[in-house]
């Protein structure tokens, strides 16, 4: 054995033991036999085997064969705060009859105000709805359901989701259900739209704030980068073109080709719903860049204030921009909080893009009984008028509370008029004005205070101190414990200033 | 004034949404095109395309929407659905319980309680052409490369390689042997790959095959286990054809194997399994992996909200498969009908002088008609096609979509359709093959 020959050279000579030259050798072979005994199984694959296996190979079998690069980096357990928030509150959810000291939480945008006149839906007009009344071939019964069918969608639900849609991005934009391509979530829809149109090592624009989610769905496989460009409470968090172009030329620069711009809007985290002019100016942008726009506008449903919402849709029936540049994307996780049903859309006015994404919905079809069920539910228009308006009304009265013990705290917060959330800025009550401070507090109010709240710094806020707090997950009574509870952590906080 | 409107400059795709590597202007894509435009049925267009090129099992929907009719609470979430509420927000990449459980049950039930399955270690997402990419995107780098006998699935060159970049090797497999996989045949395709410089991640395997309908017997499998091991690369066996091997006593899946083996060098092997080909439900979106390495089942469940399975869908499974004896009952049942219209496809293509390969599962029979080929060919393969398309309005699979080295194989599926359509499709042939005879 290798090891050995060496010691016994050192062991010979006498008196070698001692000699400085040698012991450091000594213990670099002692070191190397220690390690050896003791690692683990996952060593990388590529290390040159011998036929005669040595008895200081691990227990059992040869190291397991590697993962890829991508599944390596993905394995890693994810430290964002977001992440680790909701992580949190799933082990210990706040409930006020059995977990009354658990973790409020107002880290998910989820919206669970209306679910009741879902369910009453459903009671009335289920039997017929799921299995379907025969689809396209004439079959009965379950043949009707089960069969292959397009990977992008049902035709049938493709027109009532263009017809919902009209409703919901509203004003008379008119949606073609020939554009429309149905995906398993907005999560699947996004990262398809960025498989069609960059490739590996090219970039998107993102205006900050933004959903930390799209850090993972626009670039784990697919290779793309994301460019954030900062918006600030000065200008009412509305991207600024010159930014933008700023960013675009330094990416030029730096040999990085940028193929689109994402914005949301109504925007998450922050809220706020993109003046007119400022999409105007947007897609002016994208024209002279010859890029890509994306409108991530999943909220529309979900608008409880006063302005006025425009989607991009609107501007382009107008006819006058180039339509060849923009996709929308929506899903009815937000609006119709049916997040588990797996229901996103990509609306593109590309055609090589439709046809592109049609393709990849294989990967991420919508379940076919889920898209029998929406067929009935969205073809009911006076049920989906009532609805849409009844959840505006509780979006908003939830939003008046939250806003009024924010009020109480002293805390400023975006006056925003659409999301499920609310833009609070506690810069004052974080020790040091950055991202440490920042995240200090979030530990103290995830920790303490046991409520889970979205810091910016996971949104690629530039400003340290705000937070997006969901309150559509709450009942009205969980408000006032929230309040109470922030307030004892204010508290503790305001004296050390 | 005349205002002069530029023609902007076009706005570029990605190199993915541009590339060919969907590969859907196969013939086996253009078959199903044929079959679109021109569909037979029975009443309304007797004399029109009848569809023998997608696997799909229609045999057994009388048992499934009995199942349904038996557990309402599937369908509707109980009176006054209760519990909609948690499954319309439940969007947990772990899935439900209930789901996983029953679906390790049914599992279990397909391999006669030869091998366990553990529901934490199951992964789920929309289908197995999901579960497949998945795996390939976890498993392999772009620029490696994934050993795949042939003959093989078509979709695989879709699955595996479009988004992923991951190429295909073949391990080459021939009618000398029946087509069984052979350790020359997988060192080979080794050293192919290795003197491409391309790196081997894995092997995949189909297993009952697609499209030969056969199993892969213990000791092969023990061979690829051995040869994966020897390599230190993984082993994906896609075992969506497990429920429809004709007799239980034939399916040895690779789980029963590791479980021989006490588990020894099972981290390299995931299992693919999905409920569209047993079950008949491809709608559904309904596919698995089962890895019995814990960092490739954490990273494909993170990665697996790209491809979640409907809430809904999950409830109203769990429902249904929970009643073990309808699962049991079904399987049983499924196998016994599937074995019928086997055997009555065999038959009637002997009447009519044409052999097909020796099967045992799946929806489909290798057929070969090489003897029939002008020259051995692919050309004449799909001048054959196109003559099995356009003059005996039969859409069926040829071998070399499916990469079969030997020309003049076809893939024939018989379990979508109708028993009459079978025999209406089995008197076409028995027709063409006298006319040539004349």
């Amino acid at each position: 054995m290798r090891l050995i020959v060496p010691l016994q050279g050192i062991v010979q000579g006498r008196g070698g033991l001692i000699l400085g030259s040698l012991i450091p050798c000594a213990l670099f072979y002692f070191l190397q036999f220690h390690l050896k005994r003791r690692c683990s199984p996952s060593r990388p694959a590529d290390l040159p085997r011998s036929a005669s296996r040595s008895p200081l190979s691990t227990r059992g079998s040869l190291a397991p064969a590697r993962l890829s690069d991508r599944a390596e980096s993905i394995a890693r357990p994810n430290e964002s705060p977001y992440y680790v928030g909701l992580d949190r509150v799933s082990q210990d959810p706040f409930d006020e009859v059995e977990n009354p000291g658990g973790i409020i939480q107002l880290g998910l945008s989820e919206n669970r105000l209306c679910l009741d006149l879902i369910e009453e839906w459903l009671s009335e007009n289920l039997t017929g709805a799921m299995i379907g009344h025969g689809g396209d071939k004439g079959h009965s019964g379950i043949g009707g359901i089960t069969e292959y069918q397009p990977s992008d969608g049902l035709m049938e639900l493709k027109v009532a989701m263009a017809g919902f849609m009209s409703k919901v991005l509203g004003r008379g934009a008119s949606f073609d259900p020939s554009r429309i391509v149905l995906t398993a979530g907005a999560t699947p829809a996004v990262e398809i739209l960025c498989f069609c149109l960059a490739d590996p090592g090219n970039a998107f624009i993102v205006p900050t704030p933004y959903y930390p989610g799209f850090d993972r769905d626009m670039t784990w496989r697919t290779g793309v980068e994301l460019i954030p460009v900062h918006c600030r409470s000065a200008d009412n968090f509305i991207p600024s073109i010159a930014a933008l172009d700023q960013a675009f030329n330094q990416a030029r620069k730096r040999g990085q080709r940028v193929r689109g711009i994402l914005i949301s809007n109504p925007s998450n985290p922050v809220g706020n719903l993109l003046p007119r002019e400022t999409l105007h100016n947007l897609l002016d942008f994208a024209q002279e860049k010859n890029i890509h726009i994306i409108s991530d506008e999943i909220f529309a449903g979900s608008i409880h204030g006063n302005e006025e919402f425009v989607s991009l849709a609107e501007i382009l029936d107008a006819g006058e921009f180039d339509k060849n540049r923009v996709h929308i994307l929506y899903g009815l996780s937000k609006d119709l909080s049916l997040a588990g049903f797996r229901v996103g859309v990509i609306y593109s006015y590309n055609d090589n893009v439709l046809a592109a994404a049609k393709k990849l919905t294989r990967f991420s079809s919508v379940s076919v009984p889920t898209q029998r069920l929406l067929i009935s539910l969205l073809s009911d228009t006076s049920f989906i008028e009532r609805y849409l308006e009844t959840n505006r009304k509780r979006i908003r009265e939830m939003y008046d509370l939250f806003v009024g013990g924010l009020k109480e705290l002293g805390f400023k917060y975006v006056e925003s008029s659409g999301g499920l959330y609310c833009w609070v800025d506690m810069s004052g009550l974080i020790r040091s004005y950055n991202e440490k401070g920042e995240l200090q507090l979030w530990d103290k109010l995830l920790n303490v205070a046991k409520v889970n709240a979205t810091p910016g710094s996971a949104c690629h806020s530039i400003e340290p101190g705000w937070f997006r707090c969901c309150f559509t997950t709450l009942s009205r009574d969980n408000i006032r414990i929230v309040i109470e509870r922030i307030r004892k952590v204010a508290e503790m906080c305001k004296p050390s200033r | 004034m005349a205002i002069e409107i530029e023609a902007a400059p076009s706005v570029q795709l990605s190199r993915v949404a541009d590339s060919e590597t969907h590969g859907e202007n196969l013939a086996y894509f253009a078959g199903w095109k044929a079959y679109d435009e021109d569909p037979y049925n029975e009443a309304s267009n007797p004399s029109g395309v009848i569809q023998m090129g997608l696997a799909e099992n229609q045999v057994s929907f009388d048992l499934l929407e009995e199942c349904l009719e038996k557990h309402s609470e599937a369908s509707t979430w109980g009176k006054g659905a209760p519990g909609f509420r948690e499954n319309a927000l439940f969007q947990d990449y772990h899935g439900l319980l209930t789901f996983r459980k029953a679906i390790v049950s049914f599992m279990e039930e397909i391999r006669c309680g030869g091998a366990k399955f553990d529901p934490e270690r199951v992964v789920l997402t929309a289908g197995a052409t999901a579960a497949n990419e998945l795996l390939t995107f976890i498993l392999a780098d772009p620029g490696d490369a994934l050993l795949v006998p042939t003959p093989y699935y078509p979709g695989f060159d879709r699955d595996l390689r479009w988004r992923t970049g991951v190429k295909i090797v073949p391990i080459v497999c021939d009618s000398s042997n029946n087509f069984q996989i052979t350790t020359e045949a997988l060192e080979a395709a080794y050293e192919l790959a290795e003197s491409m410089n391309i790196r081997v991640r894995g092997v995949l395997i189909t297993n009952p095959s697609n499209p030969l309908g056969v199993t892969i017997s213990r000791s092969v499998l023990e061979d690829i286990l051995d040869f994966a091991t020897r390599k230190n690369i993984h082993l994906v066996s896609d075992e969506i054809y497990s429920g429809s091997v004709f007799s239980s006593s034939e399916f040895v899946s690779v789980a029963e194997v590791l479980e021989a083996r006490e588990y020894r060098a099972s981290e390299r092997v995931h299992i693919v399994y999905s409920l569209s080909k047993d079950l008949g439900l491809p709608g559904f979106r309904v596919g698995t992996i089962y890895s019995y390495n814990d960092k490739v089942v954490t990273t494909a469940r993170r990665m697996s909200s790209f491809t979640l399975i409907s809430s809904q869908t999950q409830h109203l499974l769990a429902c249904m498969l929970s009643d073990k004896k309808f699962a049991k009952n079904y399987i049983e049942i499924n196998r016994t009908r599937l074995r019928k219209r086997y055997e009555r496809i065999i038959d009637g293509l002997r009447s009519a002088g044409i052999e097909c390969l020796k099967g045992n599962a799946g929806l489909f029979c290798w057929m070969n008609l090489s003897p029939l080929l002008e020259k051995p060919t692919r050309e004449s393969e799909l001048d054959l096609w196109r003559t099995m398309l356009q003059e005996v309005k039969l859409n069926i699979s040829p071998g070399s979509s499916c990469h079969c080295s030997e020309p003049g194989w076809f893939r024939v599926c018989f379990a979508n359709m109708s028993e009459h359509t079978l025999e209406v499709a089995l008197e076409r042939i028995h027709k063409y093959m006298e006319q040539r005879r004349t």
